[in-house]
């Protein structure tokens, strides 16, 4: 029997596939702009526009748009048809067979075949083209992955052969039931082997560059712009409806603001603190969304952490005495979320569990934080003295002063606040050379793992050195189990209970965005994963 | 010595000065490199770290392939020879689609074109300023001069470049925000206004306070006496003595603005070598630190021996 996910694939397909447009009229009935260009703002330059090498944001958003993998994400974060028409998965949930679609063609013309996602995902597992996520085919569950990246296997062995040009097999090393949604990542994205061969490294450079995906690469110039513009030979190119898309260079966050505001952009980051007047100016182009990001604070549980936060009762009265609500709504003033739990609401298929400390008010916290510190044996005669680290930054600051002025007020706490140039933070804290520091992460992959394996002993992302056997055995079950919450909410129970980390805030994405562009953003998806084939300009008076 | 054997205008000194001054550049570009290379490796920190550490195995692969896996000698003399054989300065480790050859052959048009147009200008208007501040002493043009230069003074790049973008492209939408596009004029303007500036107050304050000691010199004071008309005294016999203390500021400075700003270019996206420089310091990206370290070293040195030159074809006095 062959269980497949095909059938819900092809239902949102068919819910997302519109008939060809009308011209000059939008997705949603209204009549199109005349100009097609979609031009935002990105803080820095791209890492790189090679599939198996980016390793940022801004790379990958252009990347998906130069190149398109097995699957694709709709408005919503769910799985659409990219290169792959489905795939259907064996009785051991060990192999997955991909049907291609025979229509897609590189830029160059040539077929786009299931060799060209072998290719692809060999070079990122092959510890020659050292990709900065060749681990990502680890996530993915390859078989064979370990050995392979280690070098002690040929890439040959890599769980993944083309059957024929359209029919790509992949065997996992075991099962992983969202397996699929990983087939979204830039890094498992096809790549052009002749033109590798034969450009090498400058493969990647505007008059070189082969992809299959609705846009090409047109122009680049570092640390200004990035074009591209339509890519003809797409499959689908009949249903892309912007043109052109530039990605400027922008460092200064109010520069860009003002660029925006003079109609420079169409897109650009709220500076922090800002969002609520812009909404009153412009309630049309401000927008805030939730994103798939937490922002916490490790306690160093390591053997060269304090004694003082070994002890439960203290972390917890220090997390207690953060009112997150001050942080989100006085600080940030972004739409961001106050967070009781590692991983937030934003999340797929995840159900907040109810902390208890979630359900008190700020006093019942503040009056239960203060009973904590007395049994602990701290107080007015004793105060706790605590240094909290942070990398450089006018938010991370201004976050650290809130929270060091509610645990003095709270608890009469002395906190001395350390901040670090980015490189030396990360050294610092990756050598658990702190006592209480910032951590903040962004999900791989919209599954409540990617952030609750951050707390698994054995993580490397681990900060705050926590060591649990019961959570790394829930987290190790959560893996193939076929409704995992269970675990998920056990593994934020103890969380809750144990308070390695305290939970700051869940991320908002706060951006100013072109009325005519805003109706096709999608705001629903958490990742942000958007593509710009997707996207439209309506026409504003 | 003779005096004349010291003229700039070719001779055998002048010769043997220029590569007496290239003989020194070399160790000097070297001990440059060394010491910048030392410091880079010490500082805490890698071009890969990120914050989410890469798995021990995946570091080894990235360092194995960029050869920082090597002994921090291996990796000193290897870099070196890369440049003197094949003019080779590495990958960037950030920006993995390009070299530092990619990024200096991009960034560096860009600074030298509006380092130099800000050079220029700051010459021209600071200069005519100071000039014209001077023979007016006490005037409204001198008060208007004067308070120009502390104004320009106080008032750093980094807040006027973002007032010339708020003005000229958000409320009188003159000028684009941003962008280098090639170098057309309307993108140059903004950067040259922002860069130029503080260099054009200092090059005013310093003619003004110069040319007016001159102008109390016995020398002029004769010239007048012989009944010379002013504008000679001023074009002919002023105007040297008065460049001599600027000359010596224009050298670095024309180094400064040529080896460009990370405040321009992060301001106004330009592109330059500037914003890439200051950079590769923050991401550890040693190749293009190492490599940029080496260009902006050489363009100090070579500039400093063209203000040798000039100082000594100005006044003669001065023996190289």
């Amino acid at each position: 029997m062959n269980i497949s996910i095909k059938s819900v694939l092809f239902a949102s397909a068919l819910a997302f596939a519109s008939p060809a447009l009308a011209q000059g009229t939008a997705p949603n009935g209204m009549p199109l702009a005349d100009t097609q260009t979609f031009v935002y703002r990105v803080l820095d330059e791209h890492s790189s526009v090679d599939p198996q090498i980016v390793e940022d944001v801004s790379g990958s958003e252009i990347v998906r748009d130069l190149f398109e993998g097995l699957y694709n994400q709709d408005a919503d974060g769910n799985l659409v048809p990219g290169v792959a028409l489905s795939h259907t998965v064996s009785d051991d949930k060990l192999t997955y067979t991909f049907t291609l679609r025979p229509e897609a063609v590189w830029s160059d013309g040539t077929p786009v075949t299931a060799g060209d996602f072998v290719y692809g995902w060999r070079r990122l597992a092959d510890p020659e083209t050292a990709s900065p996520y060749q681990w990502f085919v680890d996530v993915m569950g390859l078989a064979n992955a370990g050995p392979v990246m280690a070098g002690e296997m040929p890439t040959e062995e890599l769980g993944v052969k083309a059957i024929d040009d359209h029919t790509l097999e992949v065997t996992l090393a075991g099962p992983l039931p969202y397996f699929p949604l990983t087939t979204t990542h830039a890094s498992t994205f096809p790549s052009p082997k002749w033109v590798i061969d034969e450009f090498g490294a400058d493969w990647t450079k505007p008059e070189n560059i082969v992809s299959n995906g609705a846009y090409v690469l047109t122009e680049h110039v570092p640390q200004e712009r990035s074009v591209r513009t339509r890519n003809e030979t797409y499959w689908d190119n009949e249903n892309t409806i912007i043109n052109e898309v530039t990605a400027l260079v922008i460092n200064d966050v109010n520069v860009a603001l003002t660029r925006y505001l003079a109609g420079e952009l169409d897109r650009t980051e709220v500076p922090a603190g800002q969002y609520p007047s812009l909404k009153e100016e412009y309630p049309d182009q401000a927008l805030s969304f939730p994103r798939l990001c937490n922002y916490y604070f490790n306690f160093n549980l390591s053997d060269m952490g304090p004694e003082a936060t070994q002890d439960v009762r203290v972390r917890q009265a220090l997390s207690y005495a953060v009112n997150r609500d001050v942080i989100v709504d006085n600080v940030l003033q972004g739409g961001q979320s106050p967070a009781y739990t590692f991983t937030p609401s934003a999340t797929a298929n995840f159900e907040v569990p109810t902390v208890d400390y979630a359900t008190w008010t700020q006093e019942e916290r503040n009056a239960k934080a203060v009973e904590l510190m007395a049994e602990a044996g701290y107080g007015p005669d004793n105060p706790l003295s605590v240094t909290y680290l942070y990398n450089t930054d006018e938010n991370h600051k201004k976050i650290a002063i809130a929270v060091a002025q509610m645990w003095k007020q709270t608890l009469g706490v002395d906190v001395t606040l350390e901040n670090q140039e980015w490189q030396t933070f990360l050294e610092t804290r990756g050598n658990h050379d702190f006592q209480i520091a910032r951590g903040a992460w962004c999900g791989d992959y919209n599954e409540a793992s990617t952030f609750l394996d951050l707390v698994q002993s054995g993580s490397g992302y681990n900060d705050a050195a926590y060591n649990n056997a019961e959570v790394d055995q829930l987290l190790a079950e959560a893996k193939t189990a076929e409704d995992p919450q269970a675990n998920y909410t056990r593994v934020e129970e103890i969380l809750a209970d144990e308070m390695p980390v305290i939970p700051i805030y869940h991320y908002a994405g706060v951006y100013m965005m072109s009325p005519g562009i805003s109706g096709s953003w999608p705001v629903q998806n958490v990742e942000q994963n958007w593509y710009s084939k997707d996207l439209y300009k309506v026409a504003t008076e | 010595m003779p005096a004349a054997l010291c003229l700039p205008d070719g001779g055998p000194f002048m010769l043997s000065f220029i590569f007496r001054r290239i003989a020194v550049a070399i160790p000097t570009l070297l001990v440059l490199l060394i010491i910048s290379f030392l410091m880079m490796q010490t500082a805490p920190g890698g071009p890969f770290n990120s914050e989410r550490p890469l798995p021990p195995q995946v570091l080894a692969n990235i360092e194995a392939k960029y050869g920082l896996d090597q002994p921090m000698w291996k990796q000193l003399t290897d870099y070196v020879a890369g440049i003197v054989t094949q003019f080779d300065f590495g990958p960037s480790y950030k920006y993995k689609d390009r070299t530092v050859n990619d990024i200096i052959a991009q960034g560096f048009p860009v600074t030298l074109t509006y380092g130099t147009i800000s050079f220029i200008v700051a010459i021209l208007v600071g200069g005519a300023l100071g000039i014209a501040a001077a023979i007016k002493q006490n005037s409204w043009l001198d008060y208007l001069a004067v308070g120009f230069t502390i104004g320009a003074q106080v008032l750093p790049n980094f807040v006027m470049a973002p007032i010339l973008i708020l003005v000229f492209t958000l409320m009188l939408g003159w000028l684009p925000g941003g962008g280098w596009n090639g170098g057309q004029w309307n993108h140059v303007i903004m950067p040259v206004i922002a860069l130029s500036t503080s260099y054009m107050a200092s090059i005013a304050r310093l003619t003004r306070s110069s040319m007016l000691e001159v102008l109390r010199s016995n020398f002029i004071r004769t010239a007048r006496a012989k009944g010379l008309p002013d504008r000679t005294i001023i074009w002919r016999h002023a105007l040297k003595p008065t460049l001599l203390p600027v000359v010596s500021y224009l050298g670095p400075a024309f180094v400064g603005m040529v080896t460009g700003s990370f405040i321009i270019d992060s301001i106004f996206s330009t592109g330059g070598i500037g914003y890439f420089y200051v950079n590769a310091a923050f991401n550890r990206d040693y190749a293009v630190m190492m490599g940029l370290t080496i260009l902006l070293g050489s363009m100090t040195i070579l500039f400093n021996m063209v203000v040798d030159i000039l100082y000594a074809w100005i006044d003669p006095k001065i023996r190289l």
